[in-house]
């Protein structure tokens, strides 16, 4: 055996466990809030690159889970590993529910999708052209030099998801990012939040409360019990993309939302 | 006849309405035209005295009172304001002072003042600062405090340090607050220094003008004074809001 094609070989099946393995790892992921435990020595893994939603019954924990998945509070025990790093050590992009509250006012649209460069040190001129870059790749048609408060909110939601894009981030979460859009807007905003997928592959945590809104996105969906949760099934839904109204009419689309409800009515009713 | 156009007049209907009264008052000498004197008098005395008379010297000296004591306020409250605010315990630790001496009339402070720093202007501009100074503290802090929690946590998310959160999003955050605090604090200023000055020994200023007048019995040199303090209060009031719409032009959206 030649010891250069063996070496070549191991570094084709580093690159492809890469490729596959999974991108975050959760381990033993403890919480507790006054009066319930949210979660109980929690494990799973994120798959890589794909869009995964997390369901289930009100209050069992979906926002919390990319929370602390997130690092905006602690969690109690547990580990969480990006390929093997901690948080502070990888780039990600955090959307929030409530954009009126999560975008900043004094700033223009420019500039709150440019802050997270500045605050990374990245030199101005670097910093116009990234969120030049990131406009065009989107094909937003925003001014960008108005107030957010001059915007309507899917066009503010719009500025945040661009601000959490514009790092390159190897990882995105939203939280019910849509949920306090118009129903008009909110289906012009998943659209673009397809766009966003399909152009970048980035691994993708939604929380979601509409379940046709998680498969019609989803590769995954991961579907919680009550508190504490715990994963009851990974639904797997590997419609073609881009999906269009018509997915959602195909068979393949309706037995998987139906296979969820039915997962879903039974976690309900179990409280 | 364009009625809408007409409607931008409107603030005017009220001030022609009190200067018809006043002038039927006084024509009709229904009041003692030495205690009430005409509006054309009384508009004579504010011109002459203004731009001819001593008036003018005293409106500027009590504008640059209440400028002095709001500036000395604001760098000693806006600071001292954010870092309480920053930290909830520890304004609630001191919330009850500043409470306590925001509720004190201020005026009461005079004869502490005057001990302390004498008769001078100084015990005047501290006096009056004294007073705006609480005010902003109490509206910068709370402003801090009330910043919005999802921003500061956007933020952190974003990598940003506490510094970085503390003066990219705390501070912007406070200043709607900040200049409901300035625009209150020089409104307050203004009644202390013209206070001050009626009663704390004063050679000028429009308290004194105002006071000598009515000692003296000259009844339009008193009105003249008093509405010169009229159009000072107004127009510092006036120049905060429009400083504020210029740079806080998200408050309130």
């Amino acid at each position: 055996m030649h010891p250069a094609a063996s070496m070549e070989l191991s570094a084709n099946a580093r690159a492809a466990a890469t490729r596959t393995a999974p991108h975050v790892t959760i381990r033993g992921l403890s919480k507790r809030f006054a009066d319930a435990t949210i979660y109980d020595n929690f494990d799973f893994d994120i798959p890589r690159g794909k869009l995964m939603s997390v369901f289930g019954p009100n209050g069992c924990g979906k926002s919390t889970l990319i929370n602390m998945i997130a690092g905006l509070f602690p969690a109690d025990k547990g580990e969480i590993l990006f390929d093997g790093q901690p948080l502070n050590k990888i780039k990600f992009g955090y959307v929030f529910q409530n954009y009126r509250e999560a975008v900043f006012p004094w700033l223009s649209a420019f500039d709150n999708i440019a802050y997270p460069l500045k605050v990374m040190g990245v030199p101005k001129k670097e910093r116009n052209l990234k969120v030049e870059k990131i406009v065009a790749s989107l094909n937003v048609k925003i001014d960008l030099n108005l107030y957010p408060y001059q915007m309507s909110g899917g066009q503010q939601q719009m500025v945040s998801i661009m601000r959490a894009l514009v790092v390159d981030p190897e990882i995105l979460f939203l939280d019910e990012p849509f949920s306090a859009l118009d129903y008009e807007m909110t289906l012009f905003m998943r659209e673009q939040l397809q766009r966003v997928f399909v152009e970048t592959h980035t691994t993708t945590v939604l929380v979601s409360h509409d379940l046709e809104e998680a498969v019609y996105l989803s590769d995954r969906i991961l579907l919680l019990s009550r508190h504490p949760a715990r994963p009851v099934e990974f639904v797997h839904y590997d419609a073609p993309r881009p999906r269009t109204d018509k997915t959602m009419t195909e068979g393949d689309f309706i037995s998987t939302k139906a296979h969820c409800l039915e997962i879903f009515q039974r976690e309900v009713r179990k409280g | 006849m364009n009625w809408k156009r007409l409607e931008v007049l409107l603030p005017l209907v009220g001030v022609v309405v009190l200067l018809a009264v006043w002038s039927v008052v006084t024509w009709l000498r229904i009041v003692d035209p030495v205690l009430l004197p005409s509006p054309a008098a009384t508009f004579k005395a504010l011109w002459t005295g203004m731009f001819h008379g001593k008036l003018g010297v005293d409106f500027v000296k009590t504008v640059e009172r209440t400028i002095y004591s709001t500036i000395i306020a604001a760098i000693v409250a806006i600071p001292l304001g954010i870092l309480l605010g920053s930290s909830e315990r520890l304004y609630r630790s001191v919330e009850f002072l500043i409470d306590f001496f925001r509720s004190t009339p201020a005026s009461a402070m005079f004869p502490l003042f005057l001990v302390l720093f004498g008769v001078g202007d100084r015990t005047k501009i501290f006096v009056a600062a004294f007073g705006a100074a609480l005010v902003i503290l109490f509206n910068v802090a709370y402003g801090v405090m009330n910043a919005r929690k999802t921003r500061i946590l956007a933020a952190k998310v974003m990598g940003a340090s506490r510094l970085r959160v503390l003066w990219d999003v705390m501070l912007l955050e406070s200043m709607p607050a900040t200049f409901v605090g300035l625009r209150n604090g020089v409104s307050l200023a203004l009644v202390i220094v013209v206070v001050a000055e009626m009663f704390i020994g004063s050679v000028d200023g429009l308290g004194q003008r105002v006071f000598e007048a009515q000692q003296m019995f000259e009844m339009p040199d008193m009105y003249a004074a008093i509405f010169a303090a009229g159009a000072l209060g107004y127009g510092l009031n006036l120049l905060f809001l429009t400083i504020e719409r210029r740079f806080v032009h998200w408050s309130g959206k």
